[in-house]
Protein backbone atom coordinates (compact mmCIF):
# COMPACT_ATOMS: atom_id res chain seq x y z
CA UNK A 1 0.00 0.00 0.00
CA UNK A 2 1.25 3.52 -1.03
CA UNK A 3 1.21 6.07 2.00
CA UNK A 4 -1.60 8.49 2.58
CA UNK A 5 -2.80 11.03 4.75
CA UNK A 6 -5.29 9.82 6.79
CA UNK A 7 -8.49 12.37 8.13
CA UNK A 8 -11.70 12.03 10.13
CA UNK A 9 -13.43 14.45 9.92
CA UNK A 10 -16.36 15.20 12.88
CA UNK A 11 -18.77 17.09 10.19
CA UNK A 12 -20.51 16.22 7.39
CA UNK A 13 -19.13 19.96 5.65
CA UNK A 14 -15.60 19.06 6.62
CA UNK A 15 -15.42 15.81 5.10
CA UNK A 16 -17.15 17.60 1.99
CA UNK A 17 -14.18 20.14 2.27
CA UNK A 18 -11.29 17.40 2.50
CA UNK A 19 -12.64 15.28 -0.55
CA UNK A 20 -13.53 18.70 -1.88
CA UNK A 21 -9.91 20.43 -1.75
CA UNK A 22 -7.81 17.75 -3.67
CA UNK A 23 -8.82 15.62 -5.87
CA UNK A 24 -6.65 13.20 -5.18
CA UNK A 25 -8.56 12.25 -1.76
CA UNK A 26 -10.64 9.44 -1.45
CA UNK A 27 -13.65 8.72 0.89
CA UNK A 28 -13.13 5.89 3.44
CA UNK A 29 -16.59 3.74 4.05
CA UNK A 30 -16.65 0.36 5.70
CA UNK A 31 -13.32 0.57 3.75
CA UNK A 32 -14.30 -3.61 2.58
CA UNK A 33 -13.00 -3.19 -1.30
CA UNK A 34 -11.29 -0.36 -0.80
CA UNK A 35 -8.58 -1.59 1.57
CA UNK A 36 -8.00 -4.33 -0.61
CA UNK A 37 -7.43 -1.94 -3.63
CA UNK A 38 -5.00 0.19 -1.69
CA UNK A 39 -3.11 -2.98 -0.70
CA UNK A 40 -2.99 -4.40 -4.47
CA UNK A 41 -1.72 -0.54 -4.91
CA UNK A 42 -4.71 0.15 -7.78
CA UNK A 43 -5.22 3.76 -6.32
CA UNK A 44 -2.97 5.97 -5.13
CA UNK A 45 -4.94 8.33 -2.24
CA UNK A 46 -3.27 11.81 -1.36
CA UNK A 47 -5.88 11.50 1.74
CA UNK A 48 -7.98 9.00 2.78
CA UNK A 49 -11.14 10.54 4.72
CA UNK A 50 -12.69 8.52 6.98
CA UNK A 51 -16.38 8.55 7.54
CA UNK A 52 -17.19 6.70 10.25
CA UNK A 53 -17.60 9.94 12.49
CA UNK A 54 -20.25 11.63 10.85
CA UNK A 55 -23.12 10.02 12.34
CA UNK A 56 -24.45 8.48 9.73
CA UNK A 57 -25.16 5.17 11.20
CA UNK A 58 -28.88 4.36 11.96
CA UNK A 59 -31.75 2.92 10.79
CA UNK A 60 -35.26 4.86 10.81
CA UNK A 61 -38.58 3.49 10.29
CA UNK A 62 -40.95 6.79 9.68
CA UNK A 63 -43.75 7.97 7.78
CA UNK A 64 -43.91 4.56 5.94
CA UNK A 65 -40.60 4.75 4.67
CA UNK A 66 -37.22 2.89 5.53
CA UNK A 67 -34.09 5.30 6.44
CA UNK A 68 -30.79 3.54 6.20
CA UNK A 69 -27.50 5.92 7.04
CA UNK A 70 -24.86 5.54 4.51
CA UNK A 71 -22.27 4.04 6.95
CA UNK A 72 -24.91 1.49 8.43
CA UNK A 73 -22.88 -1.93 8.45
CA UNK A 74 -24.43 -4.91 6.37
CA UNK A 75 -24.88 -6.67 9.70
CA UNK A 76 -26.42 -4.28 11.53
CA UNK A 77 -29.53 -4.05 8.78
CA UNK A 78 -28.97 -7.90 8.95
CA UNK A 79 -30.05 -7.84 12.41
CA UNK A 80 -32.63 -4.95 12.55
CA UNK A 81 -35.93 -5.05 13.72
CA UNK A 82 -37.33 -2.48 12.13
CA UNK A 83 -35.69 -3.64 8.13
CA UNK A 84 -36.86 -7.21 9.24
CA UNK A 85 -40.32 -5.95 9.56
CA UNK A 86 -40.97 -3.36 6.53
CA UNK A 87 -38.71 -5.05 4.10
CA UNK A 88 -37.59 -8.41 5.25
CA UNK A 89 -36.07 -9.72 1.58
CA UNK A 90 -33.84 -6.33 2.66
CA UNK A 91 -32.69 -7.62 5.89
CA UNK A 92 -32.28 -11.43 4.65
CA UNK A 93 -30.13 -9.85 1.15
CA UNK A 94 -27.88 -7.90 4.03
CA UNK A 95 -27.38 -10.86 6.09
CA UNK A 96 -25.76 -13.07 3.10
CA UNK A 97 -23.52 -10.15 1.69
CA UNK A 98 -19.78 -11.55 2.29
CA UNK A 99 -19.63 -13.35 5.27
CA UNK A 100 -20.06 -11.74 9.20
CA UNK A 101 -16.49 -9.87 9.60
CA UNK A 102 -17.28 -8.39 5.98
CA UNK A 103 -20.81 -7.59 7.47
CA UNK A 104 -19.75 -5.64 10.32
CA UNK A 105 -17.70 -3.02 8.41
CA UNK A 106 -18.87 -3.11 5.00
CA UNK A 107 -21.40 -0.32 4.24
CA UNK A 108 -24.65 0.48 2.23
CA UNK A 109 -23.31 3.49 1.07
CA UNK A 110 -19.84 2.21 0.33
CA UNK A 111 -21.29 -0.54 -1.65
CA UNK A 112 -23.39 1.80 -3.84
CA UNK A 113 -20.75 4.45 -3.92
CA UNK A 114 -18.70 1.47 -5.68
CA UNK A 115 -21.57 0.09 -7.45
CA UNK A 116 -19.76 -3.37 -7.99
CA UNK A 117 -21.10 -5.09 -11.09
CA UNK A 118 -21.72 -8.13 -8.86
CA UNK A 119 -22.71 -6.52 -5.69
CA UNK A 120 -26.02 -7.44 -4.01
CA UNK A 121 -27.32 -3.92 -2.61
CA UNK A 122 -27.80 -2.18 -6.21
CA UNK A 123 -30.07 -5.07 -6.69
CA UNK A 124 -32.28 -3.93 -3.93
CA UNK A 125 -32.15 -0.21 -4.14
CA UNK A 126 -32.86 -0.16 -8.11
CA UNK A 127 -35.69 -3.13 -7.48
CA UNK A 128 -37.81 -0.47 -4.43
CA UNK A 129 -37.10 2.23 -6.01
CA UNK A 130 -35.10 3.89 -3.20
CA UNK A 131 -33.82 7.14 -3.16
CA UNK A 132 -29.97 8.14 -2.45
CA UNK A 133 -29.52 11.06 -0.37
CA UNK A 134 -26.21 12.71 -0.92
CA UNK A 135 -24.94 15.55 1.20
CA UNK A 136 -25.57 18.02 -2.10
CA UNK A 137 -29.01 16.92 -3.45
CA UNK A 138 -30.98 13.60 -3.32
CA UNK A 139 -31.01 11.24 -6.13
CA UNK A 140 -33.67 8.59 -8.21
CA UNK A 141 -32.55 5.11 -8.18
CA UNK A 142 -33.35 5.23 -12.06
CA UNK A 143 -30.64 8.21 -12.45
CA UNK A 144 -28.25 7.10 -10.08
CA UNK A 145 -26.23 3.90 -11.59
CA UNK A 146 -24.71 4.39 -14.73
CA UNK A 147 -22.82 1.35 -15.87
CA UNK A 148 -19.90 -0.70 -13.96
CA UNK A 149 -18.21 1.09 -10.78
CA UNK A 150 -20.19 4.28 -12.42
CA UNK A 151 -22.82 6.29 -10.49
CA UNK A 152 -24.03 9.89 -11.03
CA UNK A 153 -22.20 11.13 -7.93
CA UNK A 154 -20.21 13.86 -8.46
CA UNK A 155 -16.34 13.95 -7.39
CA UNK A 156 -16.52 14.25 -3.61
CA UNK A 157 -20.27 13.63 -3.13
CA UNK A 158 -20.58 12.07 0.03
CA UNK A 159 -23.81 9.46 0.22
CA UNK A 160 -26.02 10.21 3.51
CA UNK A 161 -28.53 8.13 3.61
CA UNK A 162 -30.23 5.85 1.24
CA UNK A 163 -34.70 6.14 1.41
CA UNK A 164 -36.48 2.62 0.44
CA UNK A 165 -40.44 2.80 -0.04
CA UNK A 166 -41.83 0.24 1.71
CA UNK A 167 -43.05 -2.52 -1.09
CA UNK A 168 -46.07 -4.89 -0.84
CA UNK A 169 -43.88 -7.54 -1.08
CA UNK A 170 -40.26 -8.51 -2.67
CA UNK A 171 -37.75 -10.92 -2.27
CA UNK A 172 -33.74 -11.08 -3.13
CA UNK A 173 -32.47 -14.68 -4.76
CA UNK A 174 -28.94 -14.84 -5.23
CA UNK A 175 -26.90 -17.53 -6.68
CA UNK A 176 -23.67 -16.98 -5.01
CA UNK A 177 -19.93 -17.67 -6.52
CA UNK A 178 -19.04 -19.84 -3.75
CA UNK A 179 -15.47 -18.38 -3.03
CA UNK A 180 -16.44 -14.63 -2.84
CA UNK A 181 -20.23 -14.66 -2.06
CA UNK A 182 -20.36 -11.81 -4.59
CA UNK A 183 -23.39 -12.81 -6.79
CA UNK A 184 -22.76 -14.44 -10.43
CA UNK A 185 -26.60 -13.79 -10.72
CA UNK A 186 -28.95 -12.04 -8.54
CA UNK A 187 -32.61 -11.06 -9.12
CA UNK A 188 -34.57 -8.64 -6.52
CA UNK A 189 -38.30 -8.36 -7.51
CA UNK A 190 -40.30 -6.13 -5.61
CA UNK A 191 -43.61 -6.07 -6.59
CA UNK A 192 -45.21 -2.07 -4.95
CA UNK A 193 -48.24 -0.03 -5.57
CA UNK A 194 -46.68 1.55 -8.65
CA UNK A 195 -46.10 -1.73 -10.34
CA UNK A 196 -43.54 -4.60 -10.61
CA UNK A 197 -40.00 -3.72 -10.59
CA UNK A 198 -37.05 -6.50 -11.17
CA UNK A 199 -33.28 -5.81 -10.86
CA UNK A 200 -30.50 -8.07 -11.86
CA UNK A 201 -27.41 -7.49 -10.62
CA UNK A 202 -24.09 -9.80 -11.49
CA UNK A 203 -24.89 -10.81 -14.67
CA UNK A 204 -24.83 -7.60 -16.97
CA UNK A 205 -22.35 -5.94 -18.89
CA UNK A 206 -22.85 -2.67 -17.74
CA UNK A 207 -24.04 -3.39 -13.66
CA UNK A 208 -27.40 -3.43 -12.23
CA UNK A 209 -30.19 -3.26 -14.45
CA UNK A 210 -34.01 -3.61 -14.49
CA UNK A 211 -35.71 -6.21 -16.86
CA UNK A 212 -38.37 -4.85 -18.94
CA UNK A 213 -39.56 -8.07 -20.09
CA UNK A 214 -39.97 -9.48 -17.11
CA UNK A 215 -41.77 -6.61 -15.01
CA UNK A 216 -44.41 -6.58 -17.91
CA UNK A 217 -45.20 -10.18 -17.52
CA UNK A 218 -45.17 -10.37 -13.68
CA UNK A 219 -47.23 -7.08 -13.96
CA UNK A 220 -50.03 -9.31 -14.92
CA UNK A 221 -49.21 -12.22 -12.87
CA UNK A 222 -47.01 -12.18 -10.46
CA UNK A 223 -46.28 -15.93 -10.42
CA UNK A 224 -43.14 -17.99 -11.40
CA UNK A 225 -44.74 -19.27 -14.30
CA UNK A 226 -45.75 -15.66 -15.45
CA UNK A 227 -41.88 -15.87 -16.36
CA UNK A 228 -42.10 -19.05 -18.84
CA UNK A 229 -40.46 -18.60 -22.18
CA UNK A 230 -39.05 -15.14 -21.87
CA UNK A 231 -35.64 -15.07 -22.26
CA UNK A 232 -32.79 -12.63 -21.15
CA UNK A 233 -30.76 -11.44 -24.11
CA UNK A 234 -27.60 -13.42 -24.10
CA UNK A 235 -25.90 -10.29 -25.48
CA UNK A 236 -26.27 -7.88 -22.77
CA UNK A 237 -24.65 -10.73 -20.08
CA UNK A 238 -21.39 -10.85 -18.72
CA UNK A 239 -18.77 -13.60 -19.22
CA UNK A 240 -15.90 -14.90 -17.48
CA UNK A 241 -13.99 -17.66 -16.00
CA UNK A 242 -16.95 -18.49 -13.81
CA UNK A 243 -19.82 -18.60 -16.17
CA UNK A 244 -20.76 -18.34 -20.07
CA UNK A 245 -23.19 -15.03 -21.30
CA UNK A 246 -26.01 -18.07 -22.28
CA UNK A 247 -25.04 -19.45 -18.41
CA UNK A 248 -26.15 -16.18 -16.63
CA UNK A 249 -28.49 -15.59 -19.07
CA UNK A 250 -30.34 -18.64 -18.14
CA UNK A 251 -29.62 -18.37 -14.40
CA UNK A 252 -31.31 -15.11 -14.33
CA UNK A 253 -34.69 -16.78 -14.96
CA UNK A 254 -34.09 -19.18 -12.69
CA UNK A 255 -33.42 -16.55 -9.61
CA UNK A 256 -36.26 -14.44 -10.57
CA UNK A 257 -38.40 -17.40 -10.71
CA UNK A 258 -37.26 -18.59 -7.19
CA UNK A 259 -37.53 -14.49 -6.19
CA UNK A 260 -41.07 -14.36 -7.15
CA UNK A 261 -41.60 -17.69 -5.60
CA UNK A 262 -39.98 -16.17 -2.16
CA UNK A 263 -41.33 -12.79 -2.37
CA UNK A 264 -43.82 -11.85 0.84
CA UNK B 1 2.58 10.06 11.23
CA UNK B 2 -0.77 9.28 13.44
CA UNK B 3 -0.30 8.40 16.95
CA UNK B 4 -3.16 5.95 18.51
CA UNK B 5 -4.09 5.03 21.37
CA UNK B 6 -6.10 1.87 22.01
CA UNK B 7 -6.79 -0.87 24.75
CA UNK B 8 -5.21 -4.22 23.92
CA UNK B 9 -6.17 -7.45 25.50
CA UNK B 10 -7.20 -5.22 28.74
CA UNK B 11 -4.19 -2.93 28.59
CA UNK B 12 -3.73 0.15 27.07
CA UNK B 13 -1.62 0.53 24.44
CA UNK B 14 -0.12 3.38 21.97
CA UNK B 15 2.09 3.64 18.67
CA UNK B 16 2.91 5.44 16.18
CA UNK B 17 2.05 4.31 12.91
CA UNK B 18 2.02 5.26 8.96
CA UNK B 19 -1.73 6.03 8.27
CA UNK B 20 -1.54 3.26 6.08
CA UNK B 21 -0.33 0.16 8.48
CA UNK B 22 -3.11 -2.25 8.71
CA UNK B 23 -4.28 -3.54 12.37
CA UNK B 24 -2.72 -6.60 12.17
CA UNK B 25 0.53 -5.58 11.29
CA UNK B 26 0.05 -2.88 14.32
CA UNK B 27 -0.35 -6.11 16.84
CA UNK B 28 1.98 -8.40 15.00
CA UNK B 29 5.18 -6.12 14.53
CA UNK B 30 4.34 -3.36 16.72
CA UNK B 31 2.72 -5.42 19.47
CA UNK B 32 4.63 -8.33 18.84
CA UNK B 33 0.76 -9.87 19.52
CA UNK B 34 1.31 -12.60 16.74
CA UNK B 35 -0.86 -15.28 17.68
CA UNK B 36 -2.98 -13.55 15.10
CA UNK B 37 -1.89 -14.88 11.87
CA UNK B 38 -2.02 -13.62 8.34
CA UNK B 39 -3.01 -16.39 6.38
CA UNK B 40 -4.42 -14.92 2.43
CA UNK B 41 -3.54 -11.70 2.79
CA UNK B 42 -6.69 -10.73 0.82
CA UNK B 43 -9.64 -10.66 2.92
CA UNK B 44 -10.54 -13.94 2.43
CA UNK B 45 -9.52 -16.45 4.65
CA UNK B 46 -10.27 -14.86 8.36
CA UNK B 47 -7.12 -15.93 9.79
CA UNK B 48 -6.41 -12.66 11.22
CA UNK B 49 -9.75 -12.05 13.18
CA UNK B 50 -10.00 -10.12 15.89
CA UNK B 51 -12.39 -8.46 18.00
CA UNK B 52 -12.50 -4.72 17.61
CA UNK B 53 -15.36 -3.23 20.10
CA UNK B 54 -17.04 -6.57 20.10
CA UNK B 55 -17.37 -7.61 17.00
CA UNK B 56 -15.29 -9.98 14.64
CA UNK B 57 -13.03 -8.33 12.20
CA UNK B 58 -9.96 -8.91 9.78
CA UNK B 59 -7.55 -7.06 10.70
CA UNK B 60 -5.95 -7.55 7.70
CA UNK B 61 -8.32 -5.40 5.99
CA UNK B 62 -8.49 -2.83 8.24
CA UNK B 63 -6.31 0.36 9.51
CA UNK B 64 -4.27 0.40 12.58
CA UNK B 65 -5.77 4.51 12.69
CA UNK B 66 -9.31 3.05 12.38
CA UNK B 67 -8.77 0.98 15.79
CA UNK B 68 -7.82 4.60 17.59
CA UNK B 69 -9.39 4.28 20.70
CA UNK B 70 -11.40 0.93 20.48
CA UNK B 71 -10.74 -1.98 22.74
CA UNK B 72 -9.47 -4.88 20.55
CA UNK B 73 -9.11 -8.44 21.67
CA UNK B 74 -6.60 -10.78 19.86
CA UNK B 75 -6.20 -14.92 20.92
CA UNK B 76 -3.90 -14.06 23.80
CA UNK B 77 -6.95 -11.95 25.58
CA UNK B 78 -8.13 -14.82 26.28
CA UNK B 79 -7.28 -17.34 28.79
CA UNK B 80 -7.97 -16.82 32.12
CA UNK B 81 -5.93 -15.22 34.78
CA UNK B 82 -5.28 -18.58 36.17
CA UNK B 83 -3.90 -20.05 32.82
CA UNK B 84 -7.32 -21.83 32.30
CA UNK B 85 -8.27 -21.66 28.28
CA UNK B 86 -11.58 -19.88 27.86
CA UNK B 87 -14.40 -22.20 27.11
CA UNK B 88 -13.94 -21.85 23.28
CA UNK B 89 -10.32 -22.50 23.41
CA UNK B 90 -11.16 -25.81 25.70
CA UNK B 91 -13.93 -27.23 23.27
CA UNK B 92 -11.43 -26.73 20.48
CA UNK B 93 -9.14 -29.00 22.39
CA UNK B 94 -11.61 -31.53 23.58
CA UNK B 95 -13.21 -31.94 20.19
CA UNK B 96 -9.85 -31.95 18.08
CA UNK B 97 -10.72 -28.82 16.34
CA UNK B 98 -7.51 -28.25 14.74
CA UNK B 99 -4.81 -30.19 12.61
CA UNK B 100 -2.36 -27.33 11.35
CA UNK B 101 -3.50 -24.89 13.83
CA UNK B 102 -3.26 -22.08 11.17
CA UNK B 103 -6.47 -21.27 11.17
CA UNK B 104 -7.34 -21.55 14.52
CA UNK B 105 -7.02 -17.91 15.99
CA UNK B 106 -9.16 -16.49 13.30
CA UNK B 107 -11.63 -19.41 13.74
CA UNK B 108 -12.02 -19.20 17.28
CA UNK B 109 -12.02 -15.15 17.71
CA UNK B 110 -14.86 -15.53 15.19
CA UNK B 111 -16.59 -18.38 16.59
CA UNK B 112 -16.54 -16.61 20.10
CA UNK B 113 -18.00 -13.76 18.66
CA UNK B 114 -20.68 -15.91 16.82
CA UNK B 115 -22.00 -17.40 19.94
CA UNK B 116 -21.86 -14.24 21.70
CA UNK B 117 -24.45 -13.14 19.72
CA UNK B 118 -26.93 -15.97 19.46
CA UNK B 119 -27.76 -16.56 23.46
CA UNK B 120 -31.32 -18.07 21.52
CA UNK B 121 -29.09 -20.91 20.78
CA UNK B 122 -26.50 -22.14 17.74
CA UNK B 123 -27.79 -24.67 14.98
CA UNK B 124 -25.70 -26.52 12.96
CA UNK B 125 -26.74 -24.52 9.75
CA UNK B 126 -26.56 -21.22 11.61
CA UNK B 127 -22.57 -22.20 12.82
CA UNK B 128 -21.58 -22.97 9.30
CA UNK B 129 -23.04 -20.05 7.54
CA UNK B 130 -21.32 -17.99 10.62
CA UNK B 131 -18.10 -19.77 9.57
CA UNK B 132 -17.88 -18.82 6.10
CA UNK B 133 -15.24 -16.04 6.55
CA UNK B 134 -13.30 -18.55 7.98
CA UNK B 135 -11.16 -20.83 5.79
CA UNK B 136 -9.32 -24.14 7.08
CA UNK B 137 -7.70 -26.50 4.84
CA UNK B 138 -6.74 -29.29 6.96
CA UNK B 139 -10.21 -30.19 8.88
CA UNK B 140 -13.31 -30.40 6.88
CA UNK B 141 -14.90 -28.23 9.54
CA UNK B 142 -16.65 -30.74 10.82
CA UNK B 143 -14.59 -30.89 14.51
CA UNK B 144 -14.56 -27.04 14.52
CA UNK B 145 -18.80 -27.12 14.50
CA UNK B 146 -18.77 -29.73 17.10
CA UNK B 147 -16.23 -27.45 18.72
CA UNK B 148 -18.77 -24.66 18.92
CA UNK B 149 -21.58 -26.21 19.45
CA UNK B 150 -20.24 -27.87 22.62
CA UNK B 151 -19.12 -24.40 23.48
CA UNK B 152 -22.39 -22.58 23.32
CA UNK B 153 -23.74 -24.30 26.77
CA UNK B 154 -20.75 -23.44 28.35
CA UNK B 155 -20.66 -19.80 27.73
CA UNK B 156 -24.33 -19.45 28.34
CA UNK B 157 -24.15 -21.02 31.33
CA UNK B 158 -26.36 -23.99 30.34
CA UNK B 159 -26.23 -27.56 30.86
CA UNK B 160 -23.64 -29.53 28.60
CA UNK B 161 -25.70 -31.49 26.31
CA UNK B 162 -24.74 -35.27 26.23
CA UNK B 163 -22.23 -36.39 24.29
CA UNK B 164 -22.97 -38.08 21.31
CA UNK B 165 -19.97 -40.52 21.36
Amino acid sequence: MYDFTYAKPASLADAAKALGADAEAKALAGGMTFIPVLKQRLNKPSTVVDLSALGLNYIKLEGGKLMIGAMTPHGSVAASADVKKAIPALAELAGNIGDRQVRYRGTIGGSLANNDPSACYPSAVLALGATIKTNERSIATDDYFQGMFTTALNPGEIITEVQFPIPEKAAYAKFANPASRYAMVGVFVAKTAGGVRVAVTGAGQNGVFRHAAFEAALAKSFTPDALNGIATPVGDMNADIHGSAAYRAHLVGVMAKRAVAAAK
Amino acid sequence: MPQISLTVNGKPASATVEARTLLVELLRDKLHLTGTHVGCDTSQCGACTVQVDGMSVKSCTMLAVQADGANVLTIEGLVNADGSLHPMQAMFREYHALQCGYCTPGMVMSAIDLVETHPEGLSEEQIRHGLEGNLCRCTGYHNIVKAIAAAWPLMHNKALPVAAE
